[in-house]
């Protein structure tokens, strides 16, 4: 709470002294997620503020709040059966699809514009383009595509994707807050906070803001060592197999 | 009590982590297996990356199987002579297996090809575990003698040239089937991730008519060199070794062990071949029954390229 208070009063710092024309002000609670031992995973808080200037007094402003991880390449297998047992038949890739992509917005995003504004917006998980690998081309394919709602449907369980239709709250007329939860499971390096707000269906202003995920102390200790002094890692690694066993043995001792 | 494991980037349960340890270590070393055929299967459940979730189990299985050697050799069960003669094969077999690996991953059958491998392996090598041991059992019960093992009837692999005594395994046979049964045993143990010492018990007793006690300490001192090559492999080759995984584990699989190694020795050689048997026929019926049921979800997705 007492970080939130922080950068709500950053946040109103940075308003007082900025020149007239930000259509769109953004302050996370914080621009870095750590990694310790005990790490369950973390919640950030997005607060945004969007010019009055720009909203006309009657409209409501929509936002989309989007998080993508760093990219990843899957590949996204189906299964048939074939003499009795469950094969993989039929694989697609996709190409550096985000490892993590988390949806937020005031309603549900297919309210806001039309269907092909969201599409250019890349407004809504469904909308977001997955480049997948056909034959020799990269393109994205319909949203009903089997392989793609599959590709959805695994991240969703693994809690990795998720859309929140009502996880952006307007606290004021134009203020607005987003929690955005980083799971445990979450990929290490660098994300990407994109803020988009709609204003009678159409894009009324954009704003980035940059989050890393990142391990630190111990944590990065033990996986830098294991990247860059492999050698030294695995022999390590191997005295202590041993050191535990001979110790194991030397206390169980019976004989 | 959570932790956060560095490599395999996820946090887990550590009484969770020490139980499993604890409960595989117990097997490893009542039977003389490694456990991995166990610990790896029930690591990906957890939700560890498969390849972190092969590489730290080895470590496990170095140091339970240390535990469980040194224990055997103070009791001079372990033949060093048998266990060197069979890593000779079992380290070419070992390159073998890796290089296959690769292939069939290339080819996206690796999935496939592993779950077979289990099942025909260990539905015929716990078949056979089982049969012959309630047959032992039987005979016993009906109180007839066991059979006599005549010197003359060696079955004609082991009368092949290149004799050699194992002394401690009171056998005189020919090295050429030793040393297939090591190339079999890395080959095995590679493609499929797994120590192979649930293979090897088997084939010591079986095909090479090894006593069962010289033949687990033996497996014990083959398992604790194949994984210690197995840590420095995947560590200077994937980076996938968990060491903070692997050192939760190995402190529950060095505890277990001991017990499991007690419970073993205190136990009847025939009663101990059936429970192995039935063990390794319980994991084959599994994988065969996720390979035939009809999975929730026809759809699979695996990482291609992480983004580090």
């Amino acid at each position: 709470m007492r970080g939130m208070a922080a950068s709500l009063l950053a946040l109103l710092l940075l308003l007082a002294g900025t020149p007239a024309r930000a259509e769109l002000v953004l302050s996370l609670s914080k621009a870095r997620v750590t990694i310790t031992s005990n790490f369950t995973g973390d919640t950030l808080v997005l607060f945004g503020v969007i010019d009055p200037g720009v909203v006309a007094p009657s409209a409501s402003p929509d936002v989309v709040v989007t998080v993508r991880g760093p990219r990843e390449s899957f590949t996204t297998w189906r299964k048939e059966r074939r003499f009795g047992l469950w094969v993989n038949v039929d694989g697609r890739s996709f190409l550096a699809a985000p490892s993590y992509l988390a949806v937020l917005a005031n309603r549900p995003p297919a309210d806001m514009a039309d269907a092909e504004t969201l599409r250019w917006e890349q407004a809504g998980l469904d909308n977001n383009r997955l480049l997948q690998r056909i034959g020799s081309d990269y393109a994205d394919v319909v949203p009903q595509d089997p392989f793609r709602q599959a590709f959805l449907r695994v991240k969703q369980a693994q809690g990795l994707y998720f859309e929140r239709p009502a996880g952006v709250e307007f606290i004021a007329p134009n203020v607005f807050r987003a929690t955005i939860p980083i799971p445990g499971t979450a990929p290490i390096g660098a994300y990407e906070v994109v803020v988009k707000t709609f204003n009678g269906g159409a894009l009324a202003g954009q704003g980035t803001l940059p989050l890393e995920v990142a391990k630190v102390d111990f944590e990065q200790t033990v996986a830098i060592t294991a990247q860059d002094y492999p050698w030294l890692y695995g022999l390590a690694t191997a005295l202590m197999a041993l050191t535990v066993g001979f110790i194991a043995n030397i206390a169980f001792r019976r004989d | 009590m959570t932790i956060y494991l560095p490599i395999a980037e996820l946090p887990v349960n550590i009484f969770t982590l020490l139980a499993l340890g604890i409960a595989v270590g117990f097997i490893s070393g009542m039977f003389g297996v490694g456990g991995g055929f166990l610990m790896t299967p029930l690591l990906i459940f957890l939700g560890v990356p498969p390849a972190v979730a092969v590489a730290s189990v080895s470590t496990h299985m170095a140091a339970s199987s240390f535990s469980g050697t040194l224990t055997y050799l103070r009791r001079g069960l372990v033949d060093v002579r048998l266990g060197l003669v069979l890593l000779a094969g079992g380290l070419t077999g070992t390159l073998a297996g890796v290089v296959s690996f690769m292939l069939l991953r290339q080819l996206g059958q690796l999935d496939l090809v592993i779950a077979v491998t289990y099942i025909v392996l260990l539905g015929t090598i716990g078949s056979l575990m089982v049969a012959e041991s309630l047959r032992a059992l039987l005979r016993e019960w009906r109180g007839e003698k066991a059979q006599v093992k005549r010197p003359g009837a060696h079955p004609w692999f082991l009368r092949m040239p290149l004799k050699m005594r194992f002394r401690q395994s009171r056998i005189y046979v020919s090295v050429i089937p030793v040393v297939t049964i090591g190339f079999a045993i890395g080959f095995l143990g590679a493609l499929m991730g797994i120590g192979g010492g649930f293979l090897l018990v088997p084939a010591l007793i079986y095909l090479l008519r090894v006593p069962t006690l010289t033949s687990i300490a033996t497996a014990l001192m083959l398992t604790l060199v194949t994984m210690t090559a197995a840590i420095l492999m995947h560590a200077v080759l994937n980076q996938t070794v968990d060491a903070v995984l692997g050192l939760v584990l190995m402190v529950g699989g060095t505890i277990g062990a001991q017990f499991g190694a007690r419970a073993g020795q205190a136990m009847r050689a025939e009663k101990l071949r059936l429970l192995l048997g039935l063990l390794v026929l319980a994991v084959g019926l599994r994988v065969a029954v996720d390979q035939i049921v009809t999975p929730a979800d026809l759809y699979a997705v695996s990482i291609d390229e992480a983004a580090r």
